[in-house]
């Protein structure tokens, strides 16, 4: 590990615009740092920022940037409201990870992409330019959608999923003001040469995150991840579904896929196709093919597709059963006991 | 169990032995009073890094020394130009146990994570930043690294010097007289040991004298390997090893990447450290090598096999060779009047292989059990009646009888606690819910070896004893078990016993592998008490003013601390004996070890059950249940037994459905070399497990009748898995481990 300074940050403003890097959990940049995959000359520690309310506000929720994961997932409004987002933190890494894992943090968090993860191997997301190590090798983990030759990475995370189908916004504050992205839109997609624009300038910093009130989908909402073992192992595929259903019809639908691409993947082709139709498996075997409309391998990992679909079909399924009352013992899990179908 | 003779006439257990003690050491380990090798911090430490190379053929062009040494707190570098010297040609094979000593001996890079380098300093913070900063250079030729790339050679070994093919019977003549042949191809990765504890050593020179503080499974070959390679006498060496966090193969060699630790606190006369990375315990220090396995099953039309062949093709480095024997697995499992098994090695880029868990049984087993049940389905049987109905009543590779073989009760037993009667034969006919359901079968099967153990019990004047003998605690729970043998021995209870172990300068107690070392340290522990108790007897029958005066070695039974008159219901205490013969200690000796060629062919066996649900659309995979049963001769310590099985079964579900370790087949560096990406088994993976035991008296294996319980549970249980997952969706698994993709 390189040497570094380190401040603590005693308030936002002094982390606002502060150079070197924001460490949180640090459950992320710690481990790449020790494998030399980032240098930061400086750590900014912002773990102590008063960033720790999960406040309701005007038409929804608001998310400190400091609230762990697992807080987040335990709160009883997001229980109540937005119970797809607690299934999929619960699905996420392991409860010791998700007790230090931060909100932002598990935003801000690296692509698990394996040639990032190689300092050896060229990489335009870690040293644009050098080219992408992971085209032509080891691409079962890789994107099927919104990829390029510059970098055919996924984003990792599951909370970012059910956040984006939640329609969440992420609050930014920066040297230069504050601003507002969308979950769906705020990780960027790659680029001809890489991986793409920064999603923060630099000395900006992720305040909360800011969720919309669900309304009649409140209880229509599920995570689904599939995964090498049932416990403490990353997407292979995921997808976050809400519906509201009214006399049979689907009035208001969301889907997002997770695994896929270098974001959460929102489906609004497809959720435009779920309104107005019954909510049986034919209209989300449907809805399924459009999600995964112009999705191509990016290497051996055309399978992937093929799981993207049936994936998406089962959180439809899951969502439209309802929620249960309690989350199953495992969260998110093909396993969760809850498909008699 | 009834009392047995040995020549000493005093083989008795029971009062110690066969109780399901709580592991003495438990309260150290949860307390974080046991002590690791790298919890050791001598005064004057240095902590020791290796920089490890990046790609997997070629040289090392050029490092950056200068950079690594004006970093704060390096103290020096040692690369291949200034490599401190070894005793020996790194190539000589003093023992079995020896693998090339590689320490910087030259440029030449011959697999990826190497090391290339080792960078010395103050802290382990500055040690690492120095092997990064080295930034080798390199001239890199194209990585040979899959069994598809690596290049053929000829040898008739495969590890430990056993032979590479096995021939018995006339296979074209069983063959011809078949009525259906059947062949099955399975695929399985290559490995990592993964311990939680890595790698670790400490070594300080105090003079001419060497204190080494590493875990080791094989003490006595340790000392002996690095006194050779360092030139001096193994007297001079001191090694600890006390508490091993997990070894399962890895921790029985000392590599070269712990020599150059030891060298280098030589030449910087300070005490110096390395605990390895996870990632840099991908290479240098073992794995279990890939293999392409075909077995071909020849049947008559009743179903039995007429002609067994297994071929395995695998993996070995390019400078030195162990290979994966799974072939050997279908020696002595089931009958056939023809076998042939052949091992086909090819060398390619990797670091050298090494023995892991079961190792050529647990990857023989998996697809054995797969060719069965692949012959079982051709033949329109249930897979247990149609192991039933081939059963091997001899070894068929041997001819010779088996010592003891309780099998069928371990089906039975088995079979009947999971339920296994009503099976449907065909695949996908049980569901739970949407999610598929099936049932599989396997047999598991391990070998019993004896290496070579001493061991001293000394009686003490206050009728507490001390025993000695230098064993391996993995985990596996060897300072209880071997314990309660000795007291045993001693005729005490085991809470007199003071246990000392871990350490070299104790009497040798072999190697803790191959199942064979409960047997082999615990008779050697047995013997030595009763040698002890022997000399006691002679001390209390031959003075007359002892109440055993007279009775003989025959008429004494030594219990609870006192010998016994058989004769009539007089006894004396030990203390009492010792007092009276004005003693303060007797010393007993023994040793155990199996001499000449056996009579009997000798294996540990099991019945495994599982039953798996698989998603229909998204091919995820559960063991929902996983049962076996299992005759492993005398239990020492059911609890401790338990664990054991347990653990090996797990390890099976990891086997099947998770352990692969990838390399990019480009430049050979692996993709997944840390828990993140290589995955084992998970508590949630485990929902429901049972191993059980099977009473089984074994008075051929060894005086004790001790077989082992460290391996076996990973054979059988790959297998049965593999086939539950074909009974649920009807795919046959080619490869391991089963992905999800592979059944959708
Ligand atoms: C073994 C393992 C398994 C895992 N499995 C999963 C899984 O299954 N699913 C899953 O979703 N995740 C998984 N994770 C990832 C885990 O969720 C993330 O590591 C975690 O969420 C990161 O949060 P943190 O607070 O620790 O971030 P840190 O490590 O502190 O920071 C991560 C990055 O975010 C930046 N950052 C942090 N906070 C802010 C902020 N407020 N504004 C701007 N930038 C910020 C940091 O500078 C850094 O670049 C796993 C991690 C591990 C180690
Ligand atoms: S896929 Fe992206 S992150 Fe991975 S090596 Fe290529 S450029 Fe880097």
């Amino acid at each position: 590990m390189n040497r570094f300074e380190y401040e603590r940050a005693g308030t936002l403003a002094e982390a606002i615009g502060a150079e070197g890097a924001f460490l949180a959990g640090g459950t992320n940049l710690l481990d790449l740092m020790k494998i030399g995959v980032q240098a930061p000359a400086r750590l900014v520690d912002i773990s102590r920022l008063p960033l720790t309310e999960i406040e309701p506000v005007e038409g929804g929720l608001r998310i400190g940037a400091m609230v762990r994961n697992s807080t987040l997932a335990r709160d009883p409004q997001v229980l109540a409201k937005y119970p797809a987002l607690a299934e999929a933190l619960l699905s996420g890494a392991s409860a010791q990870l998700r007790n230090a894992a931060s909100t932002g943090g598990n935003v801000m968090q690296a692509t698990r992409c394996s040639y990032y993860q190689d300092p050896l191997s060229p990489c335009n997301r870690r040293n644009p330019g050098s080219g992408c190590g992971a085209l032509g090798g080891e691409t079962r983990n890789h994107a099927v959608l919104g990829w390029t030759e510059g970098c055919i990475a996924t984003h990792p995370s599951d909370m970012c999923v059910a956040l984006a189908a939640y329609d969440a916004v992420v609050e930014i504050s920066g040297p230069e003001g504050a601003r507002s992205v969308a979950m769906a839109e705020f990780h960027p997609l790659p680029d001809a040469q890489g991986a793409g624009d920064a999603p923060l300038a630099a000395g900006e910093i992720i305040t909360h995150i800011r969720l919309p009130d669900p309304g009649a989908m409140a209880r229509h909402a599920r995570y689904v991840k599939l995964r090498e073992r049932t416990s403490f192992a990353f997407a292979i595929v995921s997808a976050a579904a809400a519906l509201a259903v009214e006399d049979g019809r689907i009035t208001q639908a969301r889907l997002a896929l997770g695994g896929v691409a270098a974001r959460p993947w929102r489906c609004r082709t497809a959720e435009a196709a779920l309104l107005g139709q019954p909510a049986t498996i034919e209209t989300f075997t449907r809805a399924a093919e459009l999600a995964l409309e112009g999705a191509s391998p990016s290497g051996a990992n055309e399978a992937k597709i093929r799981l993207a679909r049936k994936i998406a079909i089962r959180a439809l399924e899951r969502a439209a059963a309802g929620t249960p009352e309690r989350l199953p013992a495992l969260p998110a899990s093909l396993f969760a006991g809850d498909d008699n179908g | 169990m009834a009392d047995m003779m040995t020549a000493g006439g005093h083989v008795r257990l029971g009062s110690n032995a066969g109780q399901g003690l709580t592991r003495r050491d438990g309260v150290l380990k949860v307390t974080g009073g046991a002590g690791y090798a790298a919890d050791c911090r001598p005064e004057g430490l240095l902590h020791a890094v290796t920089a490890s190379a990046g790609i997997a053929r070629g040289r090392v062009t050029h490092l950056d020394v200068a950079a690594a040494e004006a970093h704060p707190g390096v103290v020096k570098v040692y690369t291949h130009a200034n490599a401190l010297p070894l005793a020996l040609s790194p190539d000589n094979k003093i023992h079995p146990f020896v693998w090339r000593m590689d320490a910087l001996q030259s440029d030449e890079v011959r697999y990826a994570g190497q090391p290339i380098a080792l960078v010395v300093a103050h802290s382990l913070e500055a040690a690492t930043e120095g092997a990064r900063l080295l930034a080798p250079q390199y001239d890199a030729q194209p990585a040979r690294v899959t069994l598809d790339d690596a290049e053929p050679y000829e040898t008739d070994t495969t590890a430990f010097g056993r032979p590479s093919g096995h021939s018995s019977g006339d296979i074209e003549a069983a063959r011809a007289a078949a009525d259906s042949h059947l062949t099955t191809t399975v695929e399985t990765p290559s490995q990592y040991h993964n311990p939680l504890e890595p790698h670790a050593i400490t070594a300080q020179w105090h003079g001419d004298q060497l204190e080494i503080d590493t875990p080791n499974q094989a003490i006595g070959l340790a000392k002996q390997t690095i006194a050779a390679f360092l030139g001096i006498d193994p007297s001079q060496i001191l090694l600890r090893s006390p508490f091993l966090g997990g070894g399962f193969g890895a921790k029985a060699i000392v590599f070269g990447a712990q020599f150059l630790t030891i060298l280098a606190a030589r030449d910087l006369g300070q005490p110096v450290k390395m605990v390895l990375r996870r990632d840099q315990m991908y290479g240098p220090v073992g794995h279990r090598a890939p293999t392409r396995q075909t077995l071909q099953l020849d049947l008559d039309a009743e179903g039995h096999i007429l002609a067994l062949e297994h071929d395995t093709i695998t993996t070995t480095s390019t400078f030195d060779q162990f290979l994966e024997s799974a072939s050997n697995a279908s020696h002595s499992v089931y009958a056939t009047s023809a076998l042939r098994t052949e091992h086909h090695a090819r060398r390619a880029d990797i670091g050298t292989p090494g023995p892991m868990r079961a190792p050529g049984e647990a990857s023989g087993s998996a697809a054995l059990e797969i060719a069965m049940d692949v012959a079982a389905e051709a033949r329109g049987m249930d897979p247990l009646a149609f192991r039933r109905l081939n059963y091997a009543k001899i070894d068929p590779s041997t001819g010779l009888a088996f010592s003891s073989k309780a099998l069928e009760e371990c089906y039975a037993k088995a079979a009947e606690a999971f339920g296994w009667e009503g099976r449907p034969l065909a695949p996908r006919q049980m569901r739970e819910g949407r999610l598929l359901k099936g049932w599989g079968m396997g047999t598991a099967q391990f070998p019993c070896p004896m290496f070579q153990a001493a061991a001293h019990a000394t009686l003490r004047a206050d009728g507490s004893a001390v025993i000695e003998t230098s064993a391996a605690d993995m985990g596996q729970g060897a300072w209880t078990a071997l314990a309660q043998i000795a007291a045993d021995g001693l005729g005490i209870d085991v809470d007199k016993v003071e246990f000392r172990s871990g350490r070299s300068d104790l009497p040798d107690a072999g190697v803790a592998g191959g199942s064979g070392h409960t047997a082999t340290a615990g008779n050697a522990l047995f013997n030595a008490g009763a040698d002890a108790v022997r000399q006691m007897v002679d001390l209390a029958t031959n003075d007359p003013a002892s109440p055993l005066f007279g009775a003989g070695n025959l008429g004494v039974t030594a219990r609870g601390g006192r010998l016994h008159r058989n004769d009539d219901d007089r006894s004396e205490s030990y203390e009492d004996i010792l007092a009276r013969a004005g003693l303060e200690l007797l010393r007993g000796e023994g040793k155990a070890s199996r001499e000449g060629t056996p009579e009997r062919a000798m294996f540990s066996h099991g019945g495994v059950f599982a039953e798996v649900l698989v998603d229909p659309d998204l091919g995820q995979i559960r063991v929902s249940r996983l049962i076996g049963a299992f005759a492993a001769g005398r239990i020492i310590n059911p609890r401790l037994a338990r664990s054991q099985l347990l653990g090996g079964m797990i390890w099976g579900i990891g086997f099947a459905l998770h352990e692969e370790a990838l390399h990019d087949a480009r430049t050979g560096r692996f993709v997944n070399n840390d828990f993140a990406g290589y995955h084992v088994p998970v508590n949630a993976d485990v929902p429901m497990i049972e191993a059980m035991t099977v009473h089984e008296d074994d008075p051929f294996v060894n005086a004790l009748g001790i077989k082992g319980v460290g391996e076996i549970g990973v054979t059988g249980t790959v297998g049965a898995i593999a086939n539950a997952v074909w009974h649920a969706t009807g795919i046959r698994p080619a490869r391991f481990p089963i992905h999800p993709e592979s059944l959708i």
